[in-house]
C-alpha cells in the first residue's frame, strides 16, 4: 500500500493492527500522541494523590484512591500500546523524567485546596473525557480498544466530581468560596486544554484518523456541557466575554496560547517538582524492577 | 468488646491503609501500583466497618464513622506504632510490614470470629474473606523477594513491631507461626499500643487538615 | 513477561481479549489480571496466557483462488427445481 492508499484506507474507516504495515510517519505520530496520553495519565496522578491523604471523609478517601488507581491503570494500558508499537515502557518513563516528552498542561499546575480536587474531578476530567470519547474512533485499533475501557471507567469519576462539588456548594460559605476560587484559577488552563484551533486539512492526525475531533469542536462541546452546570450553581466564570450566541457557538476571550506552549514545554509552576518526584521514586524502586521483572531495562 | 478495643482495630486499619495509599502512583511498577492501591482501599473499608460498629456502641448524637476516624485528638487514637511508620520509598520494608501484618492480623481475626458478640463475629468473618486476597498478595511478594538482603533485614527489624501489634496472649501463636522467639521487654519497648511513634503526629496533621479547616462541615 | 488476558463478560459468553500486562510470572499475572479486569466485578472468568503461547494468524482463509461455493449457502439455488418438483407432484394427483 502506498501512503495515499493507506490514507484512503483509514479515512474510509479501515482499522490498523499492531502487526500491519504502516507508513513510518504514521507510526511515529501514533507513538508520540499515545505516549503523551500515557504521560498525562501518570503525571495527573501526582496533583491528586496528596489529597487522598487529606480526604475529609472515609467515602471521599476511598473514592479518590479508586479514581487515582484508575488513572494509573489507564497509564498501564496506554504504555502497553506504545510498547507494542516499539517503544518500551522504561524508555517512555526515561524520556518523561528527562523532560524530553510532554504531558497535558493541566497537570503542570498546583492543587491548593480541596476545592481544586473537586473542580479537577468535575471540570478537568470532563474536558479530558470529551477528547477520549473522540479517540474511540482512532484508526489504530489497539488504542481504540483500550479507550473503550478507559471511557467506561471514567464515568465513575464524573459522578464523584459532581458529588464533591455539590457537597461543597450546599455547605458553608467557606466551602462555596473554595469552589469559586478553584474555578477562577483553573479556568485559564481549562480553556487551553484542547489546544489551539488547527484546520483539519493541515493536520496529519486527522488525515490518518488518529484524531477525529477538532480542537475547537472539543472546546465548544466542553463549554456547552459545563458552563450551564457552573452557572446554575451560582458560580461565575472569570471571563467577561463568555457567552453563547444565538447560533449556539460559544464566544470567549482568546486563551493564552503562549502560556500553553510555555507550560507544555516544561515550564509550568509544578513541572520541575513533579518530574523530580517521579525521578526520585523511580530511582528508589529501581532495585525492585531489576530483581523482579527480570527483563526490565 | 469495648469501644476502645474496636477503635484499636479500626485505627490500625485506617492508619495502615493511609500509609499503604502513600504508594498510589509511585509503586515500583504500574501493575503493582493498581494491586497495592486495592489493598489500601480494602483496609480503609475495614476500618470504616469497625468505626461503624464502635459508633453504634457509643450511641451518642453526632458520632459516626467519620467523626471517629477524623475528629479525635492525636492522643485518643489507639493504633499501634507498627502501622504508623512512614516506609515510603522503601519497598522492602513495605512488603515486610504487609507480610508481617497479614500474618499477625490473621491470628487476631481468628479470635474475633469466635467472639460471643454476634456483630463482632460477623464482621470478623466478612473481613477474613477479603483478607484472603491480601494474604495471597503478601505471600507472593514474600516468596519472590525471598532471600533478598533488604527484605530479610526489614523483616528482622519489623518483627518486634508485629509482635507488639497483638495482645500478649496471642503473641506465642504468632511466634510459632513465624518460627521465632517472642521478643523480650527490651525489644518491645516503645512499640506497644498506648504510645504513638514520632511518625504519628505529622500523619494526623495531614490526615485531618481539610476536615479541621471547616469544623463540623459536610464534605 | 507479557501476559494476555481474556475475559468472559457473563457466564456462558465467549472469552474475549481484554488486554495485556507485564508480570514476573503467572502467579503475579493472575493477581494483576484480577485487578485490571475484575476489580469492579466486571468479568465472570479470566484466561491468562503468556504472550508467547498465542499464535496470531492474519489471513486465515486456507484457499482463495478457486471458488468454493459448494461450502456456502449461496452456492445452492433450489427455487426453480422446487417449483418443477411441486408441479410434477400436482399433475400426478399425489396427495
Amino acid at each position: 500500500m502506498t501512503e495515499n492508499e493507506f490514507e484512503a484506507y483509514v479515512q474510509e474507516g479501515g482499522a490498523v493492527e499492531t502487526g500491519d504495515r504502516m507508513p513510518d510517519e504514521y507510526r511515529k505520530a501514533l507513538v508520540k500522541f499515545i505516549e503523551m496520553h500515557g504521560n498525562s495519565e501518570l503525571m495527573g496522578v501526582l496533583p491528586e494523590r496528596e489529597w487522598i491523604l487529606r480526604a475529609p471523609t472515609l467515602q471521599r478517601k476511598l473514592a479518590l484512591t479508586a479514581k487515582v488507581q484508575d488513572e494509573v491503570g489507564h497509564s498501564q494500558l496506554i504504555y502497553r500500546v506504545v510498547e507494542d508499537l516499539g517503544k518500551p515502557r522504561e524508555a517512555c518513563l526515561d524520556d518523561l523524567v528527562a523532560g524530553k516528552t510532554k504531558f497535558h498542561n493541566v497537570f503542570h499546575y498546583p492543587t491548593k485546596t480541596w476545592g481544586d480536587v473537586a473542580v479537577i474531578a468535575w471540570l478537568v476530567d470532563a474536558a479530558a473525557i470529551i477528547s477520549q470519547k473522540a479517540l474511540l474512533k482512532c484508526s489504530y485499533a489497539p488504542y481504540a480498544r483500550i479507550m473503550k475501557k478507559i471511557c467506561w471507567e471514567e464515568s465513575f469519576h464524573i459522578l464523584h466530581g459532581r458529588d464533591c462539588i455539590l457537597a461543597l456548594m450546599t455547605g458553608t460559605d467557606e466551602q462555596r468560596e473554595l469552589v469559586q476560587e478553584a474555578v477562577n484559577r483553573w479556568w485559564g488552563p481549562l480553556m487551553q486544554f484542547h489546544g489551539n484551533p488547527i484546520p483539519a486539512d493541515d493536520d496529519p492526525m486527522y488525515r490518518w484518523r488518529i484524531k477525529s475531533q477538532g480542537n475547537e469542536d472539543a472546546r465548544q462541546q466542553f463549554l456547552d456541557g459545563y458552563v450551564p452546570q457552573i452557572w446554575e450553581l451560582g458560580l461565575t466564570v472569570p471571563d467577561p466575554k463568555l457567552r453563547k450566541r444565538d447560533d449556539g457557538v460559544w464566544e470567549y476571550t482568546e486563551p493564552d496560547w503562549e502560556e500553553l506552549k510555555y507550560v507544555v514545554t516544561g515550564h509550568g509552576p509544578k513541572t520541575e517538582e513533579r518530574l523530580g518526584f517521579r525521578r526520585w521514586s523511580r530511582e528508589e524502586t529501581a532495585w525492585v524492577r531489576s530483581t523482579v521483572l527480570a527483563d526490565a531495562a | 468488646m469495648s469501644a476502645q478495643e474496636l477503635l484499636a482495630l479500626a485505627d490500625d486499619e485506617l492508619v495502615l491503609g493511609w500509609r499503604n495509599s502513600e504508594w498510589t502512583g509511585i509503586a515500583p511498577f504500574l501493575e503493582e501500583d493498581v494491586a497495592f492501591s486495592s489493598i489500601a482501599q480494602t483496609e480503609i473499608g475495614h476500618a470504616r466497618a469497625w468505626y461503624e460498629l464502635a459508633a453504634r456502641l457509643i450511641e451518642r448524637e453526632g458520632v459516626d464513622a467519620d467523626t471517629l476516624a477524623f475528629d479525635r485528638e492525636p492522643g485518643e487514637y489507639r493504633c499501634a506504632p507498627f502501622v504508623e511508620m512512614r516506609l515510603v520509598p522503601d519497598w522492602a520494608a513495605t512488603i515486610a510490614r504487609h507480610w508481617l501484618y497479614e500474618t499477625a492480623d490473621r491470628i487476631r481475626i481468628e479470635t474475633l470470629k469466635g467472639s460471643e458478640e454476634r456483630a463482632v463475629a460477623a464482621l470478623a468473618e466478612k473481613i477474613d474473606r477479603e483478607e484472603a486476597y491480601h494474604r495471597m498478595h503478601a505471600q507472593m511478594w514474600a516468596e519472590r523477594l525471598g532471600e533478598e538482603p533488604r527484605f530479610v533485614a526489614a523483616v528482622e527489624e519489623l518483627w518486634p513491631y508485629a509482635a507488639a501489634l497483638l495482645p500478649p496472649e496471642q503473641r506465642s501463636t504468632l511466634a510459632t507461626t513465624m518460627s521465632r522467639e517472642i521478643p523480650g521487654n527490651g525489644p518491645l519497648l516503645g512499640k506497644e499500643r498506648g504510645q504513638h511513634s514520632d511518625d504519628f503526629a505529622p500523619l494526623w496533621e495531614e490526615m485531618t487538615m481539610v476536615r479541621r479547616s471547616v469544623p463540623g462541615a459536610a464534605w | 513477561m507479557i501476559f494476555e488476558v481474556f475475559r468472559q463478560e457473563r457466564e456462558g459468553q465467549p472469552f474475549q481479549h481484554g488486554g495485556s500486562l507485564e508480570a514476573p510470572d503467572l502467579r503475579f499475572a493472575e493477581a494483576y489480571a484480577r485487578e485490571f479486569y475484575s476489580r469492579r466485578d466486571e468479568s465472570f472468568a479470566l484466561w491468562i496466557v503468556p504472550r508467547d503461547a498465542v499464535e496470531e494468524v492474519r489471513e486465515p482463509y486456507v484457499a482463495d483462488v478457486f471458488d468454493r461455493d459448494y461450502r456456502r449457502v449461496d452456492g445452492y439455488s433450489i427455487k426453480v427445481k422446487l417449483k418443477e418438483a411441486r408441479e410434477r407432484a400436482g399433475a400426478s394427483g399425489a396427495s
